[in-house]
């Protein structure tokens, strides 16, 4: 018995189907077609050939490299170590201070905008500007590190704040207010698990990012894996590379909270941040060197300045602005797509609905957890060994990196999928229930991945890829800090842009509002 | 083969005078629930051809009971949960398809997730017409009622065209009249039917027979044209 009149509506033609399908689907599949219809026309444009004559010989002698790790020197390797985990685990400290006293203020956008721009900076390129005035030393790896860091962190921060459940701090007495302790007793105990969770994972981005600004120079494994792969030593950099997994792999067996206190004082006694400044050279890098060549020792109202300046920047924008602009954007646009694909293909590793097996499982999450842990500078640096300079290996390092990532957190995310008991199996289990029941939040994590596949991307350039990082690594190299200082401010002014973008697609599609089971 | 060895026990040992196959069969036996016992040592027998009610309080074990059923006749049952488990983001109709999934090749299963396809649509479509949802076929199920996405459910049951269905409250979230009408539909389309029901006029005005649970235990089990409402009244409330 048809349970309403079926005289009223006629069921709708065939072909008028596809324009009467209404899903929340639609809009999400809309916009995924378009981001890999940009991808694609992305990759007509850049050059991805494999440029070296025999990739696969290379790629015999690392294999060989990494099956006989070789320590040369026990001293150096253990000291790259501790100034890895030194610089990181100060760096991380600073942050969170610094990153917990901006947030309380992250409701001034004022902060916020400070928070964005100093995050969207990249530690290296914070690296290259430190080195300028306090050389290769100890404090500029800390505040390489606990500059960005702190950014990120207050973000972090002030989000949880401002998301914790209000109910508690509304319950509170009316009257005379005290806004710092009301915090402390109904904001902070709430957030407080999962700042400390997220602060713990930014330690182990840490350990990355430190160990990679041995790339420029700081005494970190970073140093020692670049000059051993430079001159095909794979042995020996097999061995710095094992030191580094190993010391992420580990890090929950012996970096306790109890042991917290102990490990600082020891970094800070072992590395203390220190540096020769000469406040000569200081004052000139600031007055001087970081101010537009054309602006130097000029009056700056007069015409014929202003017009030097315009041809610089002219100048500027067409040989090094541009082109950094449009390769770091065409290679990010692919990479974001490409992690994306590799991130669903890799999400049933970590999945019990398609490995049922829990060793089976665990092996998968291994290999996961094992790409999550290489820096895509470091993959990207020895792709480029292998397969000579082109975007190719940048992308690739790019979505091994961040597709590990999110597909290792897709996969813990599909355990908590409530499905019926007479779900299929397999490839439709996946197509039919799995995949758009995570969609939202797949989306979700690739377009907060965006801002920081864009700043890689930037950085990549100081490996040799034509993306801003090689204009800015070269200005530094010829002493042009002026053009280095203004392509960073261009870095930033596009991390931020994306960011904010990112931010807008994830409204618009709802990607956080939306429960995600019925 | 082994189903013909369960009827001849069955007619062997059972007082039924019932003489058609014996479905479900439990004897003297413990159900669990997430590590507790919920049934200590229950005997009951279903037999093709009856519309079953199961009637008491929230927690007696009617869903347990319901999920054992299911274990028995695995390959026979159109399952309707209690939560529909829809995917919200697809559309109606591929909610309704996804009974049909193990019908179909994957490559046909694919392509028809990326636009329905005519086949699939001839036999989603007068399912949905039946159920009153022709106007919401395209619509996503999370822009659909509580009462919507339920018949939605039940239109992935009624797609598999098995024989016996097993509902834990397939009505619950409709108004009466739609509920009585929906159960009518489902009766007519599987010849033997266990429904979880917490309505009493209903579970007597559409099943032919009616176990009340309580604590464990079957404490009614009766056809329904013997009882009155006012006998099943006791299963609720009292402990």
């Amino acid at each position: 018995m048809p349970l309403s009149a079926p005289n009223k509506t006629s069921s709708p033609a065939p072909q008028s189907i596809s324009s009467a399908i209404n899903t929340s689907a639609g809009a999400l599949r809309t916009i995924s077609f378009w981001f890999a219809i940009c991808a694609l026309l992305c990759l007509l444009l850049v050059d991805i050939d494999i440029s070296t004559t025999d990739p696969w010989a290379e790629m015999g002698l690392m294999t060989a490299g990494a099956l006989s790790p070789l320590v040369w020197s026990w001293p150096t390797l253990l000291s790259s170590l501790a100034n890895t985990f030194a610089f990181a685990l100060q760096g991380v400290t600073v942050a969170a201070i610094v990153g917990f006293a901006l947030a309380l203020g992250y409701r001034f956008t004022l902060v916020r905008a400070f928070c964005a721009f100093i995050r969207s900076i990249h530690e290296l390129f914070w690296a290259l500007l430190f080195i300028q005035v306090a050389g290769l030393s100890s404090l500029t790896g800390l505040l390489a590190i606990a500059i960005p860091y702190a950014g990120t962190l207050a973000k972090i921060y002030g989000e949880l704040f401002e998301e914790v459940d209000p109910a508690p701090s509304n319950n509170l007495p009316r009257g005379k207010s005290r806004p710092l302790s009301e915090f402390f007793y109904s904001v902070l105990p709430l957030a407080w698990h999962s700042m400390a969770t997220y602060t713990s994972y930014r330690f182990e981005c840490a350990i990355r990012s430190s160990a990679i600004l041995g790339f420029v120079g700081l005494p970190t494994l970073g140093f020692h894996l670049e000059t051993a792969l430079s001159d095909g030593h794979y042995s020996q950099a097999a061995a710095f590379f094992y030191a580094l997994l190993l010391m992420i792999g580990t890090l929950r067996l012996w970096l306790h909270k109890s042991l917290l206190p102990i490990y600082l004082v020891a970094v800070f006694y072992y590395l203390p941040p220190q540096a020769t400044i000469s406040w000569q050279l200081l004052v000139r890098f600031v007055t001087e060197d970081i101010v537009p060549a054309p602006l130097r020792g000029q009056a700056l109202l007069s015409g014929e300045t202003m017009s030097n300046v315009v041809q610089w920047i002219n100048l500027l924008w067409q040989q090094q602005i541009w082109p950094g602009l449009l390769n770091t954007v065409l290679l990010g646009q692919i990479s974001l797509v490409f992690t994306g694909l590799l991130a669903l293909a890799l999400l049933p590793l970590n999945s019990s609905l398609f490995i049922q097996r829990r060793w089976k499982r665990g092996i998968g999450d291994s290999v996961l957890i094992l790409l999550r842990t290489l820096p895509e500078t470091l993959l990207a640096f020895i792709g480029l060994l292998i397969l000579g300079p082109s975007m190719l290996p940048a992308i690739l390092a790019l979505g091994i990196h961040n597709g590990a990532i999110i597909g290792h957190l897709l996969g813990r995310y599909t355990e908590e999928l409530n499905l019926r008991a007479d779900a299929s199996r397999g490839v439709t289990l996946y197509f039919y229930e799995v995949l758009p029941r995570i969609y939202r939040q797949f989306l979700a994590f690739l377009f907060y991945r965006w801002e920081v596949i864009l700043r890689e991307t930037a950085i990549l350039g100081i490996l040799g890829i034509a993306t801003l990082g090689f204009y800015i690594d070269s200005a530094f190299e010829t002493f042009r800090f002026d053009v280095a200082l203004l392509l960073i401010l261009v870095s930033a002014a596009l991390n931020i842009s994306v960011d904010q973008f990112a931010r807008y697609l994830r409204q618009r599609l709802q990607l956080k509002t939306v429960p995600e089971s019925l | 083969m082994s189903q013909s060895t369960h009827e001849s026990t069955h007619q062997s040992t059972s007082q039924s005078s019932n003489s058609s196959a014996v479905l479900f069969q439990f004897s003297d036996q413990r159900l669990q629930y997430e590590g507790r016992t919920l049934f200590d040592n229950l005997s009951l027998s279903i037999a093709k051809g009856e519309r079953v009610a199961l009637i008491g309080e929230s927690g007696a074990g009617k869903s347990t009971l319901l999920k054992a059923l299911r274990e028995q006749r695995p390959d026979q049952v159109a399952w309707c949960p209690q939560q529909p488990g829809l995917v919200p983001i697809l559309s109606t109709f591929h909610n309704i398809y996804m009974g049909a999934l193990s019908s179909h090749s994957l490559a046909y299963n694919l392509v028809n997730l990326i636009k329905p396809l005519p086949g699939a649509l001839s036999i989603v479509e007068p399912i949905a017409k039946q159920l009153g949802l022709e106007q919401h076929l395209f619509s996503s199920t999370d822009k659909l009622s509580g009462g919507q996405q339920q018949r939605t459910s039940i239109g992935r049951a009624l797609i598999q065209q098995r024989p016996i269905f097993l509902g834990d409250e397939p009505v619950a979230n409709v108004d009466e009249y739609q509920g009585q009408a929906l159960l009518q539909l489902i009766c007519q389309g599987h010849d033997t039917v266990v429904l979880a029901l917490h309505d009493i006029a209903q579970a007597l005005s559409i099943c032919t027979r009616i176990i009340g649970l309580q604590n464990g235990a079957i404490v009614i089990d009766a056809p329904s044209d013997q009882l009155q409402a006012s006998d099943l009244a006791g299963l609720y409330g009292a402990s």
